[in-house]
């Protein structure tokens, strides 16, 4: 008897089974040598594989490497939260403000900008903010300023303005998926009891899709700080985060067992802080319940 | 009305804001200066001529192109799979499953990159190939193929394929005669998407590519000479008109297929 008369069950978990085993060779299979390279030490062009805890040792004392943390924790927080304030009334105006039938279209044009090669991206960024940028050379020649404004370029002003350009989409598509998800009779209703617009919004809309904020402050959160193109293309000599750190010791240093620790480290602190905020937001709900 | 206003104005600057940058792609593109500052120097396509003329971008174009082409063949393929899973029965650890096949889009790029680099050169001690690049693109691009099909599957009405059957057709032949038209919307769609992504990847490709460089990591190549600037926007104009159509051509194909499927549009491609 072959698959294809197998009962529905039987077919299902087979049809599951290619992608499944896919992501089991090339992704948890992976992960697992990175964690036990990461428990190896680099001896020249060889690798020591005595189990050891000296990278992460060397992680936890040289102060280079905490700073470098610190940075990315710093600059992951400040482009996701400028990014889904932003981003929060675009989403609310399409949800409430746009005509239904175009709202596919409105949200069509707003993920176009995301589908172009994000290094392109990054290159014109450093153009418009540039020292002869567009935008220097804009104020320069309408009298604005004197001289071309240099706190623009290559510092953390930069890093966050490409970020929040490169992740916007991540942020909007949540928070209009969960304000669109909200009852509108339950704000007709606010209103008839006496609220305004502005505190129906703070009562209503906006706990209602607080969901949806929380989704967006993750799924920005989780890339931006693995991001090392951004930084070292844009935050100049003192931009740099963990990630190139990272990139650092796998593609020049060649110290891929330092890589890898300092890889995991990373990725506790990102989970650290995603159970954190998680706990707050489980928190936040059961004491509106 | 006046709140609707003040939001509607802030819409139009932020949608400014997200297409400034690609706006100013075709015009250091065409302008005739080596240094890209306004004032603009007048009408050149010199640039665009010069690519024409440099060997080795052919090349990184060349091995793009493979390597795109054959991610989204494989992706979709197994995309296709696991969408078509969802839609039917349950079994035990379904959920589980399909949800791990998700994770990559839920991890940091470098991550991936560093784990798959260890698994190429230390454990298996491979060289790096195109095809390197082509496994760490296909595991980022099956997640976007699930997201794209499961719309397509998910409206299916499960009574055509067996009705095909009663009529005497194979459970192949009815999933090829009938299903298969129905999602093949989707099916382009999601080979379109997916040969974007892996067009447009840099992070993947700089830690997995071999001795020949994909197209990003040519460009990038590039950023350390002043003067190939214009050249790169030059490429990046090409680059980005062909994304455009190709999303474009996926979005038509997506709504064609979930007008098909009797579904109301909502939403864009994510």
């Amino acid at each position: 008897m072959g698959i294809l008369d197998a009962s529905p069950r039987v077919r299902a978990a087979a049809l599951t089974a290619p992608p499944f085993l896919y992501t089991l060779l090339l992704l948890a299979f992976p992960l697992g040598a990175v964690i036990l390279i990461s428990f190896m030490t680099q001896q020249g062009v060889a690798l020591d594989t005595t189990f050891t805890t000296a990278n992460y040792q060397r992680i936890a004392t040289e102060p280079i490497f905490g700073a470098l943390i610190g940075r990315s924790l710093l600059v992951a927080s400040l482009v996701t939260l400028v990014t889904v304030v932003l981003a929060y009334p675009v989403a609310y105006y399409v949800s409430f403000h746009v005509r239904p039938e175009r709202k596919a279209l409105w949200l069509f044009i707003i993920t176009i900008p995301f589908w172009t090669s994000y290094l392109i991206r990054v290159f014109l960024w450093r153009i418009i903010l540039g020292f002869n940028g567009v935008v220097n050379t804009a104020l320069v020649s309408l009298g604005i300023v004197d001289e071309p404004l240099t706190f623009i370029l290559y510092n953390l002003n930069s890093v966050i303005i490409t970020l929040a350009h490169a992740y916007a989409v991540f942020a909007i598509l949540p928070i209009y998926v969960a304000l669109e998800k909200i009852d509108r009779s339950l704000l007709e209703a606010a209103q008839d009891l006496g609220e305004n617009r502005l505190t129906t919004f703070l009562r209503v809309t906006l706990p209602l899709s607080i969901p949806g904020v929380v989704g967006a402050l993750l799924i920005v959160f989780i890339p931006v700080i693995g991001d090392y193109v951004t930084p070292e293309l844009m935050g100049g000599p003192g931009g740099r985060v963990a990630a190139n750190m990272i990139q650092i010791q796998f593609l020049q240093l060649n110290n891929w067992p330092l890589g890898a620790a300092l890889a995991l480290v990373v990725m506790m602190v990102v989970g650290l802080v995603a159970a954190l905020f998680g706990l707050v937001f489980f928190r936040w709900l059961r004491r509106r319940a | 009305m006046r709140r609707g206003r003040l939001l509607g104005i802030y819409t139009i600057v932020y949608l400014v804001f997200l297409f400034a940058p690609i706006a100013l792609l075709p015009i250091f593109a065409f302008n005739d200066a080596a240094i890209i500052a306004f004032p603009l120097a007048g009408f050149s396509t010199r640039w665009f001529e010069r690519l024409w003329t440099t060997p080795a971008l052919h090349q990184a174009l060349q091995n793009s192109l493979f390597i795109a082409t054959v991610t989204a063949v494989l992706a979709t393929l197994l995309g296709t799979c696991a969408a078509r899973a969802a839609s039917m029965a349950r079994f035990p650890g379904k959920r589980a499953a399909l949800g791990f096949i998700m994770l990559p889009i839920a991890l940091p790029e470098i991550v991936i990159a560093v784990a798959l680099l260890i698994v190429i050169r230390q454990v298996f001690d491979l060289p790096l190939t195109n095809w390197s690049v082509i496994a760490a693109h296909t595991l980022i691009c099956v997640p976007f193929s699930i997201a794209i099909l499961n719309g397509a599957f998910a409206a299916l009405d499960p009574s055509l394929e067996e009705a095909a059957m009663d009529l005497g057709e194979s459970r192949w032949s009815a999933f090829r005669l009938v299903t298969l038209p129905l999602v093949m919307p989707g099916i382009v769609s999601s080979l379109l998407i997916c040969f974007i992504i892996s067009m447009d990847d840099f992070v993947l490709a700089q830690f997995l590519t071999g001795a020949n460089p994909t197209l990003p990591v040519y460009i990038y190549s590039l950023t350390r000479f002043v003067d190939s600037l214009p050249l790169i926007m030059a490429l990046g104009t090409i680059l980005v008109t062909l994304s455009l159509t190709l999303l474009v051509i996926a979005e038509w194909f997506r709504r064609r297929g979930a007008a098909r499927a009797g579904l109301k549009t909502s939403g864009g491609l994510l």
